[in-house]
């Protein structure tokens, strides 16, 4: 290599070397412009719609569920504004750092939150991880907002039941749809966090009652703070649903039941319409509509009282004496006896081996139909039953709205059983034994009811044959239009039985109050007429009742209507192992049936029978 | 010679093209910074400290090219020794930002030798090549390689890869003007690629866990786009997301909403590009290919040796961090930090650039002073 000075000398050859920096500059240029022409005009639009996705979240409006009222217009369900927390996945950085944040801030299961977050869905849709946090809680998150990118507290209504514990097993409660119910084409507009209705009305009405979600688009910088937020669909608020019950009744019901297991139902015969369902144990519907922790939903379950069971329409009971109007009603249709047959009750009803005792052990002497139905005479029954055949019997029990749902509007409505020769050869695969017939002529046996069949049945006594399915909705409030929507009362039929033959058994009913087993059901405010029923949970036992542990005395039965000339009630009441229905559940029967002459008529929010609705507004203010 | 000299009498030693493209420039870059920081709050907004910036650059401008530019490349060594002394102090005392130490503060605010040392080395390389009478290859290679090397080892040590890439520019720039020949680059090229293996070895090991994933998304753009990727990837999107006429002034919601990082310094250009759009990125470079191509004009009319390879290396230092800069904002090269001069905001960058342009003009006044 030549070692020349180069001072200037190379001047001219250094200068001639520049070409070599201006071809490179001139190449690089164009390369990045084509590199830029790339980024912005051929892929422009992929990168603007990046661009937005980058910025803008999709916020989910959660509709105001509708309001749920009774007849009279109280209010039973509400919303109330409550805080939620949510969490974008895409704007959180570090998971588990954000998992220790909210379990040191707020004092979370980390698992909990761990699980909430790991649901399925995009990484722009915010989680919903807590609800229902105090106006602390959520000032403890406002205040560490820079240190959780990502968090988010929204304002919501919360459902919000005033009466407590009032009508729960009614109204049910509401609950983040699982994951399960969000694979059902029915829930297929709503989205992880959604409420629905997970029990009671609120279910079977839930499609009415959770509204539409809306949406808004929340525009946010890099560290997810909201910056801006447009509305871009507004929700829409769920139907109004106007229950058939007053909610006085309700009250006087659940009380009356106090401490003790059971149901009352209570039904305007005429149309259907309940009047009051109470069933006890009951649990707070507050309390199941919020966040609950696996513990607390695995005490309220394995409660020995079954609190979340509706007792009135999915407990299963034999109806005992009670089941003696249907027998009556088949008997004399069947012309197995005549109003003036008699039957001779020595105490005890002797059938091969066995002897079929009577309630009262020195027996009845010779009782015809109606006495039978006023006393109660067991042997009376098996006599008829005996004669008639189970078939026979179950026709008419069937006729009668038993081993079948009512059709109310309430999930898991339980059927109860009316046994015959084929359902005991289809269930037990054991031919049926002539001495089953004796047992269930007096509702013991496999026979079972649900309180709410037997307000039905009884109902049907009352309104001289004709059925209406019972209901629990009067009326939906459509909140865009205002317009109440009255549900008609639906008949179910008429029982194939006789005018004569209804007659004589309201008058053997009514003599049962005014003479009978259930004097203590006795009213000087209106005349009542009932029938009473002893369920036996065990073996028939001799000796006095107060002797036997608690878990194996009978369930006490009453069934009832009211007045007797122009039935407005039917009522059931069953108490759960209280013995006698006379002494137990005629009173409180009674107390119900009272109350509805004592109790100040409210002008009802829909009118009765076949007028116009009114569409009236409701009396609560919103 | 003496043609070209007086063929070029009318060449004015002040040329306002070259001040309106730097001033044009600039106010682009203003706007860009104003524009992404305008909502943040406390302390002196970006753009008024900017224009302090610019208005010191300016005060440099004018000192570069006033002073003679050999009475400058003499103090090449005096100023590369302070430099390195800097540099060194800057790895003791220095202020750490994102994982490097780069930055002397002083009161309020910071300076950063490696800005400098930009600059010092042209004039260090320009001074050593145009002063030696004679100069065999080791003298042009190996020899100006060792007196960088410091500097280079230094600036790693930060470590500002963007800095000691410049400085590889800059010397590379220097070997093309003195005449390295066919045989010499490849020789110098098939050593590189035997040493390539230690030398990758000891690079990818010295290099810092973020320099690492960088690099690694850059290979690989799907590497990780919430994280290290996360600064590519959203620059990608605010250029892309301009399209051909841009979101407009404020407009630009990659920056705006904080998306972007470090928008108003290394990455302004993404910034610009959302706001302005295709179009007005070509003005953008339409601008800086202007002001380059007049500097090389200065390069090529130089007086001397000495004036030439001064311009080369200030063209070189413009040129690589103008092209590395728009080329790692649009995803064509890794992030390395390299701000885009004269728009990107900083006090060393823009005084030392201002400074390099103030002597490109003297380089260019100086060569009409014929008998000087």
């Amino acid at each position: 290599m030549a070692s020349v000075g180069f001072q200037d000398v190379e001047l001219g050859e250094l200068q001639r070397r520049l070409t070599v920096l201006r071809i490179g500059l001139l190449l690089v240029v164009a390369l990045l412009a084509f590199r830029l022409w790339h980024l912005q005009i051929r892929e422009g639009s992929y990168y603007r719609d990046l661009s937005e996705n980058n910025r803008t979240r999709s916020v989910i409006l959660e509709p105001v569920r509708g309001q749920i009222y009774d007849r009279n217009g109280v209010l039973l369900a509400n919303n109330v504004p409550s805080f939620t927390l949510y969490v974008t996945l895409e704007d959180v950085k570090d998971r588990e750092a954000l998992i220790q944040q909210l379990t040191s801030l707020l004092g979370l299961d980390p698992d909990m939150v761990r699980r909430k977050l790991a649901t399925k869905g995009g990484k722009l849709l915010p989680r919903k991880i807590k609800d229902r946090l105090s106006l602390r809680e959520a000032a403890v998150i406002e205040a560490h907002r820079l240190d959780l990118p990502g968090v988010m507290i929204q304002v919501e209504s919360q459902r919000n039941y005033p009466g407590g514990a009032v009508a729960a097993h009614l109204l049910g409660y509401v609950g983040e749809v699982s994951a399960e119910q969000l694979e059902r084409s029915e829930f297929e507009e709503l989205h992880q966090g959604s409420m629905i209705g997970q029990y009671g009305v609120e279910k079977t009405f839930d499609r009415f009652l959770r509204g539409k979600a809306g949406q808004k688009s929340v525009e946010v910088d890099a560290l997810g703070h909201e910056k801006r937020s447009d509305v871009v669909e507004k929700p829409e608020a769920g139907d109004d649903l106007y229950l058939t019950i007053d909610v006085r009744l309700q009250r006087l019901a659940e009380d009356l039941l106090g401490e003790e297991a059971g149901a009352i139902v209570a039904l305007d015969p005429t149309n259907g319409d309940v009047l009051a369902m109470a069933s006890r144990p009951a649990f707070d519907p507050n309390v199941l509509s919020r966040e609950l922790t696996p513990k607390q939903w695995v005490e309220i379950v394995q409660d020995e009282g079954h609190p979340l069971n509706n007792r009135a329409t999915q407990g299963q009971y034999p109806p005992g004496s009670t089941f003696k109007v249907i027998m009556a009603a088949a008997a004399l249709e069947t012309k197995t006896v005549s109003p003036s047959t008699t039957v001779r009750c020595t105490g005890g009803y002797q059938f091969g081996r066995r002897l079929y005792r009577d309630w009262k052990a020195g027996g009845h002497g010779f009782i015809d139909l109606e006495q039978a139905l006023v006393h109660s005479c067991d042997v009376y029954f098996y006599t008829v039953g005996q004669r008639m055949g189970i078939d026979t019997i179950a026709d008419y029990a069937k006729q009668f709205g038993l081993g079948q749902p009512t059709g109310i509007e309430l999930p898991s409505e339980r059927v109860g059983i009316v046994p015959s020769t084929s359902w005991k050869e289809k269930v037990k695969g054991e031919p049926w034994l002539p001495g089953e017939t004796i047992s269930a002529s007096i509702g013991q046996g496999y026979v079972t009811v649900t309180p709410l069949q037997m307000a039905s049945v009884i109902g049907t006594i009352a309104n001289n044959g004709v059925a209406y399915r019972p209901r629990l909705v009067q009326a939906i409030m459509d909140r865009a239009t205002g317009r109440l929507q009255e549900l008609p009362a639906v008949a179910r039929g008429k029982v194939e039985v006789k005018p004569q033959t209804l007659k004589l058994i309201q008058e053997g009913l009514a003599g049962v109050v005014r003479e009978g087993t259930a004097t203590r059901a006795k009213s000087v405010l209106i005349s009542i007429a009932g029938k009473t029923g002893t369920a036996q949970t065990a073996a028939l036992r001799t000796g006095p009742e107060k002797d036997i542990p608690k878990k194996f005395r009978d369930h006490a039965w009453f069934v009832a209507y009211a007045p007797v000339e122009k039935p407005r009630i039917a009522v059931a009441v069953l108490v759960e192992h209280m013995g006698h229905g006379g002494s137990a559940a005629a009173p409180l029967a009674k107390e119900i049936i009272e109350a509805l002459v004592k109790l100040p008529p409210k002008a009802p929010v829909v009118a009765q029978g076949p007028g116009v609705p009114t569409a009236s507004a409701p009396r609560e203010t919103r | 010679m003496i043609d070209r000299v007086i063929d070029n009498r009318g060449f004015d030693s002040f040329d306002w093209r070259f001040i309106g493209l730097v001033l044009a420039i600039l106010f682009l870059g203003v706007l860009s910074i104003y524009s992404v920081t305008h909502a943040q709050q406390g302390g002196t907004p970006f753009y008024l400290k900017q224009l302090m910036w610019i208005a010191l650059g300016s005060a440099a401008f004018v000192a570069m090219l006033t002073v003679d530019y050999h009475k400058i490349a003499r103090l090449a060594y005096p100023l590369y020794a302070i430099i390195l002394v800097l540099l060194a102090v800057v790895l003791v005392i220095g202020k750490t930002s994102r994982g490097a130490q780069r930055w002397i503060p002083i009161g309020p605010f910071a300076f950063q030798p490696s800005e400098f040392a930009k600059l010092v080395l042209i004039l260090v390389l320009a001074h050593y090549y145009s002063s030696a009478p004679r100069i065999g290859w080791l003298q042009r290679v190996v020899l100006p390689g060792l007196i960088m090397l410091p500097g280079l080892l230094l600036i790693l040590k930060q470590p500002d890869l963007g800095s000691g890439l410049s400085f590889l520019a800059v010397y590379a720039a220097m070997l093309l003007m003195v005449g390295m020949r066919s045989q010499a680059i490849g020789i110098i090229l098939l050593f590189s690629l035997m040493l390539f293996p230690f030398a990758w070895e000891l690079l990818w090991g010295s290099l810092h866990e973020y320099q690492r994933h960088r690099i690694m998304a850059f290979v690989d753009p799907e590497y990780d786009p919430g994280g290290k990727g996360y600064h590519g990837l959203q620059s990608r999107i605010a250029i892309g997301s301009g399209e051909l006429l841009g979101k407009g002034l404020y407009g630009g919601t990659q920056s705006q909403l904080k998306f972007l990082p470090e928008g108003h310094t290394d990455f302004v250009f993404a910034v610009f590009a959302e706001e302005w759009g295709f179009l007005g990125v070509l003005l953008l470079l339409a601008l800086f290919v202007g002001l380059i191509w007049l500097s090389l004009e200065i390069a090529s009319r130089a007086k001397d040796v000495l004036g030439a390879l001064l311009a080369a290396g200030v063209i070189a230092m413009l040129c690589f961090c103008v092209v590395v800069n728009i080329g790692m904002t649009a995803g064509m090269f890794p992030i390395v930090g390299i701000p885009l001069p004269l728009m990107s905001y900083g006090g060393s960058v823009t005084i030392t650039t201002m400074a390099a342009l103030g002597l490109l003009l003297n380089i260019k006044r100086r060569r009409l002073t014929l008998f000087y």
